[in-house]
């Protein structure tokens, strides 16, 4: 049955289409999807849309394709299965068996480290920004931090977001909270000759100033907004730790006094 | 790299044209001559003055055999990494007299103490204009965040001091350290940049545009303005052109409202309040309102509403009505300007040389 697929596609073809396609060059974010899960058509609903030569690319993605097709129309639904399976895994990770499929992965760092220096290599997560395909391309979520990043290898550049979704990695830690890492406060410290420079600390004080808010907003409700820093007894030099926002405060208004002095009143 | 064999290259363009060596600028021999600029270098690396010799490319001694030149060329491989371009090769082919394991002791010498220069270089005016030209071909790359737009990025240290850190990339637009994409780059000293170098050099141009480069099509109008989410996006009216010494415009623009990522699951935002919810927005957080950075004129502003029985300075002096509106005028007059003359910085005792 697969004879002539085989003799067509690719010289070290494996037995299944799924399984070149996951194992080929530039693919390494995508996870197998289930045989169960592709055959189930209330997964696939409304996909026959979005996919040209829909049924002719399911049967490739789930090696039933039999048809004596030409060279050009073989192309094109290897495009269309190569799409389909795409929208099909977007779907697919949000589900039990995938979570735990991409989790895995996760866990051997398959989709690289967090670029952010004080993220110290945290595994990122693919993710797209849109869920309609041909919007923009794949990102990587660092929860660490909890930005976006692109990815650095030209060939995962081009991979369309929408095949892995913009609810993927918010999901993955809400089935699996335990997964998050602890959060941190250190951020880097623009200096000249070893001195802070004003603009970046008063955007730092700002910026300290709104997580305060936030960790008082949910303290109100009875959470904990915690940080590795809390847990650590923080030695008192550091400018950057929290017990330190007061003293900072009244740093601020010891400024403010001397520049209030500059306008000469 | 190019091997013409008729005009040979000076150790330091050799050295910067290596692989991985691309953040390097190359510095002017003018600048390691003057001895001002090698300051306490001499105590900081072994066999100083051999290295400088090694990298003016100052012959201690005239040319020997031929044979002896063709296993230092070996030796040097060896020891150095099989990395090296032909040109390199060339290059050690002009220091014969010395004994191999003499040699590469120096050239690794010569190299931290190039290194240690260059970071003293590129912070004196015609290192950090070397190094301008650099960033504007995009030398260094741009940064990763996707909210940063492709800003172009500085090669920057974490210490002064050699042997703790390698390189890093600092990004304008978001005030952020990024480790670089290319491994080969993982291997190269950050206190050969050097701390203060980022930050001076944006300092030094205030000018430089770094806002968005690459189109902003990955924003969709319907994406965007879900982003809003209440907060106004738009500042308000009197934004002043600059703020604690940088231009609001320059002032990081990769930052601030609907430029954070905002977990989501089927388009529905995930509540502060969900154990995995967001506790990070602080970091990508910048008031909409510039104002809000001029802690100074925020102070005066909560003092005249807040504070009148005079437990504090302006309680003391005799704050009288017509004073406390004097003060409003001026903190809604604009800042005032502060010129950024590139002619008279005076950096690092580069005007000496």
């Amino acid at each position: 049955m697969m004879e002539d697929f085989n003799s067509e596609t690719d010289s070290d073809y494996t037995s299944y289409w799924r399984d070149w396609f996951i194992s080929s060059r530039g693919n390494e974010y995508f996870c197998e999807i289930d045989e169960e899960y592709l055959t189930d058509r209330f997964n696939l609903t409304g996909l026959n849309t979005e996919v040209a030569y829909y049924q002719y690319a399911l049967d490739l993605v789930t090696d039933v394709f039999d048809l004596d097709a030409d060279d050009d129309l073989r192309e094109q639904i290897e495009k269309s299965a190569r799409h389909l399976y795409g929208l099909i895994h977007a779907r697919y990770i949000v589900t039990t068996r995938g979570l735990a499929k991409m989790v895995d992965k996760y866990k051997k760092g398959d989709f690289g480290k967090c670029p952010r220096v004080m993220c110290e290599g945290q595994p990122l997560l693919p993710m797209g920004q849109h869920d309609i395909a041909n919007m923009s391309t794949v990102r990587l979520y660092c929860a660490k931090c909890e930005d976006l990043y692109n990815p650095k290898s030209s060939r995962h550049a081009s991979i369309d977001g929408a095949y892995f979704g913009a609810s993927f990695p918010s999901m993955l830690f809400q089935v699996y909270p335990g997964l998050a890492p602890e959060k941190s406060i250190t951020r880097y410290e623009p200096r000249i000759y070893g001195f802070r420079v004003h603009a970046a600390a008063a955007l730092a004080r700002w910026q300290d100033q709104y997580r305060e808010d936030m960790k008082a907003r949910l303290r109100d409700v009875g959470m904990e907004a915690k940080y590795v820093e809390d847990e650590e007894v923080d030695d008192e030099e550091d400018d950057d730790d929290e017990d330190q926002i007061l003293d900072s405060k009244e740093r601020v208004v010891g400024d403010a006094v001397s520049g209030s002095m500059d306008l000469g009143i | 790299m190019s091997s013409s064999e008729g005009a040979p290259e000076s150790w330091i363009s050799s050295f910067c044209s290596l692989m991985g060596h691309e953040f390097f600028a190359e510095v002017s021999e003018d600048f390691i001559e003057d001895d001002f600029n090698l300051t306490g270098l001499q105590s900081q690396v072994p066999m100083y003055k051999e290295a400088l010799e090694m990298i003016l490319d100052v012959e201690p001694e005239e040319d020997e055999d031929e044979e002896e030149d063709e296993e230092e060329e070996e030796d040097d491989d060896e020891i150095l990494g099989d990395e090296k371009p032909p040109g390199y090769r060339r290059a050690g082919d002009r220091r014969h007299a010395r004994v191999a394991s003499d040699l590469s002791v120096i050239e690794s010498s010569a190299e931290l103490l190039y290194g240690l220069i260059h970071q003293r270089y590129i912070t004196s005016r015609p290192g950090i204009q070397q190094m301008l030209e650099k960033y504007e071909m995009q030398h260094f790359g741009v940064c990763p965040r996707v909210y940063c737009n492709g800003c172009k990025v500085l090669p920057v240290g974490r210490s002064d001091t050699p042997g703790q850190e390698t390189v890093k990339l600092f990004c304008p637009s978001c005030q952020d350290l990024y480790t670089p994409p290319n491994s080969r780059f993982h291997s190269v000293d950050g206190a050969f940049f050097g701390t203060t170098f980022g930050c001076l050099f944006f300092m030094t141009f205030p000018d430089l545009d770094i806002g968005p480069r690459l189109d902003n099509s990955f924003v969709s109008p319907r994406s965007s303005s879900v982003n809003n989410q209440g907060l106004a996006n738009v500042p308000p009216a009197h934004q002043p052109a600059e703020i604690n010494g940088m231009r609001t415009a320059n002032f990081c623009p990769g930052l601030g409202p609907g430029k954070i990522y905002e977990s989501r699951i089927y388009g529905f935002r995930v509540s502060e309040r969900s154990r995995t919810g967001p506790r990070m927005k602080w970091l990508r957080m910048r008031p909409t309102d510039v104002g809000e950075l001029d802690e100074m004129a925020r102070y005066e502003a909560t003092h005249r509403e807040g504070n009148n029985d005079g437990d504090t300075e302006m309680g003391a002096a005799p704050a009288g009505g017509a004073q406390n509106a004097a003060i409003a005028r001026r903190k809604k007059a604009p800042m005032r300007r502060r010129r950024y003359n590139p002619d008279q910085m005076s950096i690092n005792g580069a005007e000496a040389g």
